[in-house]
């Protein structure tokens, strides 16, 4: 095992609210200032005291592989290779790396179309991803659902329905069988700042509250619901809303892995000592268009330059860097693993058409979620302990 | 055997899964302190407590919503739905959650959902619904309707046991009306069709509350030979018993409680008119309430409902042809 990096002692080993390069983050107009994270410095640097340099390194990794991944699938969707549409998450992938990252192997995960690396990171396998996209028959759904509509059920992870936030109230279900058996587990979803206008939202937030679940709630706050502005959904700070139901909400810079991982690890951290939900207002932006065909013209040029110099991946990627890491190395392992799994996916089968009515209904005993990969050396560690 | 009313049949079958199985919870809106709006779970808070038998906030989406999240992970969750009509407020996380969990990532969704429905006594248009329909339109969800107080214990275990989302219609005209023998201990009753009464002439296929109006109706039927069929199952529906009948009879009247448009009764005569039409020595025959809401005042509600004298009238009508 790595040593564990500087960062122990208290002092800030880097600032999150600057650019990977050390320079202080460029000015904002004032209505987006409001929805800048203003309490980061704190986690990221405190998640320093959490991580070894090896799971620093899985951050980027997974940031890379997700980014690399989405690139390519949107380059065979050019190519017709994937139907349907596309969606991507360019720009927020340090939401669900940190987040996922910061989960257990027996902890259950409801994941959003934007957060491929929480896939990825609990062991969904590159091929299997391309292939989910174009449908081919191995597939996470075997062709039966596109794009990230998956979940590798084996792997402790349910995947989203294109009515948000449903799955906020599956996560809130987890949560309470968790809490009536009385398990030391958690469960975790994601969801976006339009989803907060549906009545789901509240359902979740308010039998969670009442209930005081482990559950952890990542509001992906990417200033757009497909073209609609945050103005026009929300008239307060939607962190704010956590109050009203009964539990603490945090705003952290989603675009810093780490300050994403930190503040899950605490909210997981009070969800299994019995200390309810949490709210983490994960603060980034949506750097592509809603889909592959959205060119995003709503958009002020301005706001997506500045978010540019924010890149999570290249945050990352400069901050290990710093330390030493062959970072070059890890994105050539990237590049070379993804074109790999390219050709097997482009190689795999389509799914049969004489299977099409099977699996509709389940036969047998149920089988519940299994576990899935948690690669952050911090659960080996506490499991030791005790 | 014991006598029970409908009503005790089913809670007999959600105490003894309680007993039997810790993975079964039930929640639902004042189900707990108070027993419930038809008094289904009276006395299962003080035997199984706040935990199993949870009093939830009024919020039917978070009631189908957790109650998934919770089967798949190991759970047995029996959601209760006050009045079958509020099943709207959760109808998104049934429909797209649920039903097609399966299909998609081959992950078991065992909840099941209890759906107190029909009219019959002044509810009104928000408590007198019959959502089957909506359900069976939805790939992936298992229907039930149980018209007797055996099947609806046995029905009740075999959907807690089974694999898949089940919606449970239980009527509630029929709660405290009918009364039957029923097993002792946990029995399940499989989800096919029942011959409630046999007969050659003539078949009315019905299911819940309206086997008994078939039954009333075609009791002394100038002598005819009537036969009644209790569907007991919506989904799967039970077309070879379906297609028997209709072979042994010739002559079909379809019995609905729900608005006649796309019921499942509608399925049933097409099924029949695809796959049937050669056995058939009339038209089919369709019995529904019309494509109206359900009116509050007495008269009203008894001039849509289906009712004895109509159903009688229209087998014989059938007879002579």
């Amino acid at each position: 095992m790595c040593a564990l990096v500087a960062g122990r002692d208290g002092d800030p080993v880097y600032d999150s609210m600057s650019g990977p390069d050390g320079d202080p983050a460029p000015a904002m107009n004032e209505g987006e200032a409001r929805k800048m994270a203003t309490e980061t410095a704190e986690p990221a640097v405190a998640a320093a005291a959490y991580l070894e340099l090896d799971d620093r390194i899985w951050l980027l990794r997974a940031m890379l592989l997700m980014r690399g991944i989405e690139e390519r699938a949107m380059s065979l969707y050019r190519q017709g290779k994937v139907p349907g549409s596309f969606y991507d998450g360019f720009g927020q992938e340090a939401v669900s790396a940190g987040a996922a990252f910061a989960m257990g192997p027996e902890d259950r995960l409801c994941i959003l179309h934007r957060d491929l690396a929480a896939h990825i990171i609990r062991g969904v396998s590159t091929e299997r991803i391309l292939a989910q996209y174009m449908g081919r028959d191995s597939g996470v759904t075997r062709g039966r659902d596109g794009n990230v509509h998956f979940g590798d059920a084996r792997l402790g992870c349910v995947g989203m329905v294109s009515m948000l936030p449903d799955m906020m109230l599956v996560a809130t279900g987890m949560a309470m069988a968790f809490k009536l058996r009385g398990e030391r587990r958690c469960a975790l979803t994601w969801f976006g700042d339009g989803s907060t206008s549906r009545g789901d939202f509240h359902e979740a937030m308010n039998w969670a509250g009442v209930q005081r679940l482990p559950v952890v709630f990542v509001l992906e706050n990417n200033q757009y619901a497909y073209s609609t502005p945050l103005d026009k959904q929300f008239a307060v700070d939607p962190v704010q809303r956590a109050a009203a139901y009964g539990f603490s909400g945090v705003t952290v810079d989603g675009n810093d892995a780490e300050a994403m991982f930190e503040a899950t690890r605490a909210a997981r951290a009070r969800a299994v000592a019995g200390e309810g939900p949490t709210l983490i207002e994960a603060v980034t932006m949506r750097m592509h268009g809603h889909a592959a065909h959205d060119d995003m013209k709503y958009v002020p040029k301005e706001q997506v330059e500045l978010w540019r110099k924010r890149d999570p991946v290249d945050r990352q990627n400069a901050r290990l860097r710093e330390l030493g890491v062959d970072v070059d190395a890890i994105r050539a392992a990237v590049q070379a693993e993804i074109d790999a799994a390219t050709e097997q996916a482009l190689a795999a089968p389509m799914p049969d058409p004489e299977d099409v009515r099977t699996d509709v209904f389940a036969a047998g005993e149920a089988e519940p979620l299994g576990d899935g990969q948690a690669p952050w050396s911090g659960f080996a560690q506490r499991r030791e302990v005790g | 055997m014991a006598t029970m009313t409908y009503l005790q049949a089913i809670s007999s079958a959600l105490r003894d899964e309680l007993r039997a199985d810790d993975r079964v919870l039930v929640m639902g809106e004042d189900i707990g302190v108070f027993g419930g709006a038809f008094k289904v779970t009276d006395g299962f808070f003080e035997e199984f407590g706040p935990d199993r038998v949870m009093d939830t906030p009024l919020a039917e989406s978070a009631i189908i919503g957790t109650a998934i999240g919770a089967a798949v992970v190991g759970m047995r969750p029996v959601c209760e739905m006050q009045f079958s009509d509020f099943i709207s407020c959760g109808f998104d996380q049934l429909v797209n959650v649920a039903a097609k969990m399966h299909y998609r990532q081959r992950l078991a969704v065992p909840i099941t959902v209890r759906l107190p429905s029909g009219g019959g006594f002044s509810g009104g248009p928000f408590h007198s619904q019959n959502p089957e329909a909506w359900f069976m339109h939805s790939p992936g969800i298992k229907v039930v309707a149980p018209s007797t107080a055996e099947d609806a214990k046995g029905l009740l275990h075999a959907a807690i046991r089974d694999p898949n989302p089940v919606c449970f219609m239980e009527h509630k005209h029929l709660y405290r009306r009918i009364k039957g023998e029923v097993p002792e201990g946990i029995y399940e009753t499989p989800m096919t069709a029942r011959v409630a009464r046999p007969g050659s002439d003539l078949v009315v296929i019905a299911y819940g509350a309206m086997v008994h109006v078939a039954l009333d109706a075609t009791e002394d039927l100038d002598g005819a030979s009537v036969q009644v069929l209790d569907l007991r199952s919506l989904v799967p529906l039970d077309v070879d018993a379906i297609l028997a009948a209709v072979r042994e009879c010739s002559k079909v009247v379809i019995l609905d409680e729900a608005n006649e448009t796309c019921a499942a009764g509608a399925q049933v005569a097409a099924l029949i008119a695809e796959h049937g039409f050669e056995d058939l020595d009339g038209p089919v025959v369709r019995v529904a309430t019309p494509d109206i809401p359900i009116p509050f005042s007495p008269p009203l509600e008894q001039a849509v409902l289906p009712s004895v004298d109509r159903v009688r009238e229209a087998c014989r009508e059938l007879l002579a042809y």
